[in-house]
């Protein structure tokens, strides 16, 4: 039988990197049976509090790359327990002391978010080549608003529709609105929560130094992670600015009566909550909101909706881990979507989008199943 | 006017306050003050020694001011204005400063904190200098009590009381007495039966000739202080005469209409006419006018014809009437925890799900199901999960334990394994047998064959995944012992709801003056020394109002709470401190804003001089009106302006 012994300078360093919240932790297992990853493997989240209250953490499994950081367990967690807080402080411990491997995949992500400030490893200067034949101009004095599509919708050829279709209603709805420029880098959020803190701070410093400099005041974002940072961290870092995500600025254009949508859409509709937009910043009603105003559409619910939403999977870093099939969230979704009769998946949210996207292709299910962004369904609707 | 001469004495408590304050310096510090005569420094300054330093500084060197620089004046003003009465001097020539919770147990060590201290001293010495004598008033107590609440602890504090020949009123809002314990089937740790031990407590009280009875009654207002408290109370119609009512109840038997039992807690009916259990005291029903034909369409009154002593009286209204008492109990008890704010139990959406109170009463031979145990299509269970800690024990829902759930889940499952074959399964997360004879009947319990899975359930569920699934209920649950999940097929789940504070418990804090802790219960004047009286003199607390607790303890605190007023009512009259507020009726607008505030109804407005008047016999020294008064036309005699400001003046000193 293996003994173990608390180890102390183990759980210092896991405090130290920010496990604080853990002191709580009161073992009640409520995390472990919340956890999505309990429906397709064992995630034993309640054990992996304890471990790191004594020190026992095994820096070397698996486990500690697992969590999504959806925040349901943190949502129902009776002793309130940030546990999305100490699972980062794992992976920084890892990460930045050496205490165990970053994976591969991963690796390379931060690698490239490190040295080109996008995690596909893009030159920086081809990043807003997805709007060449736009029309969209540079953010420059006078400019309202500053549209920021992610790095996802920046490079990946499948998603550039998500940021495409945001630009032309802007353009149609001639919104003063701008692009910064090519020096900008991905927003950090993602590979704060893979461990790599030092990363997320050079991003962060770079990018609110660059829209303060360009006098950026209101950003609209169109990845919920992006809108996350810039709201609730970039703030302690010095970055004072308006954030608002693509759908409730959206919302908000529908209810000024700027922005009609005419053209019917018939299309059974399944919205997913993304987990950074809904359960991290209780923004729920606005997209459906946008969705129920296009004609023709009808809006479905998933079982679990809102703040009992699945995660798409690609939460915490997931996004650039390889998950096995039989473990994809999003192949669930694809699945509970069909059941429910949907034809349309919207989404709001990149990472979103490329999991639902692979999880169609994969399952073979792009004949029935339609992956779109709450956006493009919109323009749809306007007929642009 | 004879010269102010100080006493200044600087307490070490132990090492409480010398551990990190330089008493010492404190004391030396304090002689170069203007007026101090003496200044020491001593171990225990509450300690009988300490108590005769003061009394000999006084008589032989004629100190008339004390300043006692110790602890909170909570904790000793009390004793220390003793010391002063015995050696002559008027109690109120003292003042305390708290070097203890305020300084030496609030701060890291370092030299601030004797530097604090010294200003503290100061701040207490400049005020105490202008002090005046205050006159002591003594009111006679008005012997009789009321006690609000007629549940188990409410009884047992009126039969003690009642039992020394004084008398009691107990009002309650309900048509009977008994409360939450007449709706029990069994109490642990004994599993007597609880209306065996209950119903001759209430025929007891019932007929205790020291003892009113006022059920369906309220009280709404509260006027008065201890000692001489004028309470109104409210006295809903039940529609039928007291007087001549035989309770034969055939007008319950008659009545055609019904409506869900509040005392079967919702799983079965009652009558429009009911009493709401049949040893409920007094033996008289009620008519509820919102499911009464009689009231809703002008047609029925079947009762009244078959009620052959004419007891029937639909013109009946209600009555409000004042009574005068010296002391208050409030034994008001708790509500219980809206499980389906919880919606991943399933609560109200899995009808198999059910509550601990809908329990004891489906177990209860007197329930709707004459205590058998059955599902909702009438089957027995097979297999029965009881949660633990439903709405306890979460930030999300109410911090604390509720302390009684793991014995009657305990309790639980010896009935279910008595009166059927099932399979059962706790899910807790401690097990907490505190209690006399409690883990005692945690091993019995064990013994009889119980799953015990730990662990906070995360789900209930309808969604079979296995053929044996289907059907059931399933429970989710990570085992934390073994580190693995599981899904746990049952028929019946019991949640073990959390007990809460009253919903309106706000209001009648707010109505008796008295405050709320955190969690929402009613406040004890002190956790571990006064957990039965409230910061409003003369109202008392007892059982559940005060935080959960089990039967034992709501007796014990009942019968402490009833001692309290006995205390109070031999002693015959109380010392009302002379602290009242006065108004200076050249400066008075009369602008009556002090008429609205005043929590205890002392100023009125005087029509002939259009200016304020206080009464100083109902004025409690709150101060609330001299904060208030925008033309500064009100003093409060031991707050007053030049008193605190020589209190500031000595702190920046």
């Amino acid at each position: 039988m293996e003994v173990l012994s608390p180890y102390k300078e183990a759980a210092d360093v896991i405090l130290e990197a920010g496990g604080e919240p853990l002191k709580l932790c009161y073992q009640c297992g409520l995390c472990t049976g919340i956890c999505p990853w309990n429906m397709v493997r064992s995630f034993l989240v309640r054990r992996i509090m304890h471990e790191a209250q004594l020190g026992a953490t095994n820096f070397g499994s698996e486990d500690v790359w697992t969590c999504v950081t959806c925040r349901a367990c943190v949502q129902r967690c009776p002793r309130g327990v940030e546990i999305i807080d100490v699972m980062r402080a794992v992976r920084r411990a890892v990460a930045s002391l050496g205490l165990g491997i970053v994976p591969d995949a991963l690796r390379i992500s931060a690698k490239n978010i490190a040295g080109v400030g996008n995690p596909l490893g893009e030159a920086p200067e081809k990043r807003n080549d997805w709007a060449k034949d736009l029309k969209v101009k540079n953010f420059a004095s006078g400019t309202e608003i500053l549209y920021f599509p992610c790095c996802v919708p920046s490079y990946d050829a499948d998603v550039k529709t998500v940021a495409r279709s945001s630009v032309t209603i802007f353009n149609k709805l001639k919104i003063n609105y701008g692009l910064i420029g090519t020096e900008v880098k991905c927003c950090g959020e993602s590979i704060r929560k893979a461990g790599h803190e030092d990363t997320f701070q050079s991003l962060a410093k770079n990018n609110i130094n660059l829209f303060a400099s360009n006098g950026v005041k209101t950003v609209v974002a169109a990845s919920p992670h992006c809108y996350h940072t810039f709201k609730n961290e970039y703030p302690e870092l010095g970055g004072k600015f308006e954030v608002i995500h693509i759908t409730q600025y959206l919302a908000s254009l529908i209810e000024q009566g700027k922005l009609k949508l005419s053209k019917e859409v018939n299309k059974k509709v399944i919205y997913s909550d993304p987990c950074y937009l809904g359960r991290h910043n209780s923004v729920y009603d606005e997209p459906r909101k946008v969705l129920q105003s296009i004609p023709g559409l009808e809006l479905l619910e998933f079982p679990d909706a809102r703040e009992e939403g699945l995660c798409c999977g690609g939460g915490g870093g997931r996004i650039w881990m390889d998950t096995p099939k039989g473990e994809r969230f999003s192949d669930i979704r694809v699945e509970q979507a069909a059941a429910k009769g949907a034809d349309v998946i919207a989404l709001a949210c990149p990472y979103c989008f490329l999991n639902y996207r692979d999880s169609v292709l994969s399952m073979g299910k792009a004949e029935t199943m339609q992956v779109r962004d709450v956006g493009e369904l919109v323009a749809e609707a306007m007929s642009i | 006017m004879e010269k102010v001469k100080i006493g200044v004495y600087v307490c070490h408590c132990g090492t409480n306050i010398a551990g990190t304050v330089d008493v010492e310096e404190v004391a030396k510090y304090a002689e170069t003050l203007p007026y101090v005569v003496v200044a020491r420094h001593y171990p225990y300054t509450c300690s009988d020694p300490g108590q005769e330093l003061i009394k000999k500084d006084i008589k032989e060197l004629g100190v008339n001011r004390i300043v006692v620089a110790s602890c909170s004046p909570r904790l000793h003003e009390k004793t220390f204005q003793g010391v002063l009465r015995e050696a002559g001097l008027n109690p109120y020539l003292f003042q305390m400063a708290n070097i203890r919770e305020q300084c030496s147990w609030l701060h890291e060590p370092g030299p601030e904190l004797t530097e604090k201290a010294k200003r503290m001293v100061g701040a207490a010495v400049n005020r105490v200098a202008r002090h005046v004598p205050l006159e002591i008033r003594a009111v006679p107590i008005f012997p009789a009590t009321l006690v609000v609440g007629g549940g188990i602890a409410g009884m047992q504090a009126a039969l003690e009381i009642a039992n020394s020949n004084h008398m009691v009123y107990i009002v309650e809002r309900e048509p009977s007495i008994g409360g939450h314990m007449a709706q029990f089937d069994k109490t642990f740790p004994t599993l007597d039966c609880a209306a065996c031990i209950l119903t001759p407590r209430m025929t007891e009280v019932s007929r205790h000739p020291f003892i009113r009875i006022l059920t369906y009654s309220e009280v709404v207002a509260i006027s008065g202080y201890v000692g001489n408290f004028k309470v109104k109370i409210r006295r809903k119609p039940r529609y039928v005469d007291e007087g001549k009512c035989i309770g034969c109840l055939v007008c319950q038997e008659k009545c055609p209409w019904t409506a869900l039992s509040e005392f079967n807690a919702g799983t079965g009916k009652r009558k429009a006419i009911y009493t709401p259990f049949a040893q409920a005291v007094p033996n008289i029903p009620v008519i509820d006018t919102e499911h009464c034909a009689y009231f809703l369409k002008g047609k029925c009154r079947a009762c009244e014809k078959f009620c052959d002593a004419n007891a029937i009286n639909f013109e009946q209204s209600e009555l409000v009437f004042e009574l005068e008492v010296g002391n208050i109990i409030m034994a008001t008890g708790f509500d219980t925890f809206e499980a389906s704010s919880v919606p991943q139990y399933g609560y109200g959406r899995y009808p198999n799900v059910f509550t601990s109170i809908e329990f004891e009463r489906l177990c209860s031979p007197t329930g709707p199901t004459e205590g058998h145990i059955i599902l909702a299509d009438g089957r027995q269970p097979e297999s029965v999960a009881i949660v633990h800690c439903v709405g306890s024990r979460d930030k999300n829902y109410n911090e604390y334990c509720s302390r009684v759930c793991c014995m009657h889940a305990l309790k639980y499952s010896h009935l279910i394994k008595e009166k059927t074959n099932a399979e059962i399964y706790q899910m807790y997360i401690d097990m907490r047998c505190f209690g006399k004879g409690y883990e005692e009947f945690y091993n019995r319990i064990s013994n009889e064959g119980v799953n015990f899975i730990r662990g906070k359930v995360a789900k209930v569920t309808d969604e079979a995944i296995a053929e044996e699934e289907k059907g059931k209920l399933i429970v989710l649950v990570e085992d934390t012992l073994l580190g693995t999940m599981l899904r746990v097929p049952v028929d019946m789940v019991i949640l073990c709801i959390a007990l809460e504070p009253r919903k309106d418990a706000n209001e009648v804090a707010q109505l008796f003056h008295i405050g709320r802790s955190a969690d929402g219960f009613f406040l004890e004047r002190h956790p571990k020394l006064d957990p039965v009286a409230t910061m409003s003199e003369g109202i008392l607390i007892a059982g559940c109002c005060q935080g959960p607790k089990d039967i034992p303890d709501s007796v014990a605190q009942a019968s402490a709470a009833a001692a309290r007023a006995l205390a109070m009512i031999a002693r015959g009259k109380i010392e009302v401190a002379a602290v009242t507020a006065s108004i200076d009726e050249t400066k008075c607008s009369g602008c009556r804003i002090c008429n609205l505030l005043c929590p205890y109804d002392a100023i009125f407005f005087d029509e002939e001089t259009k200016v304020s008047r206080i009464n100083e016999v109902l004025c409690q020294g709150c101060g609330v009106c001299a904060a208030a008064c925008p033309s500064g036309a009100i003093t409060h005699n031991y707050f007053t302006a030049d008193e605190i400001e020589a209190e500031i003046e000595g702190v920046l000193a």
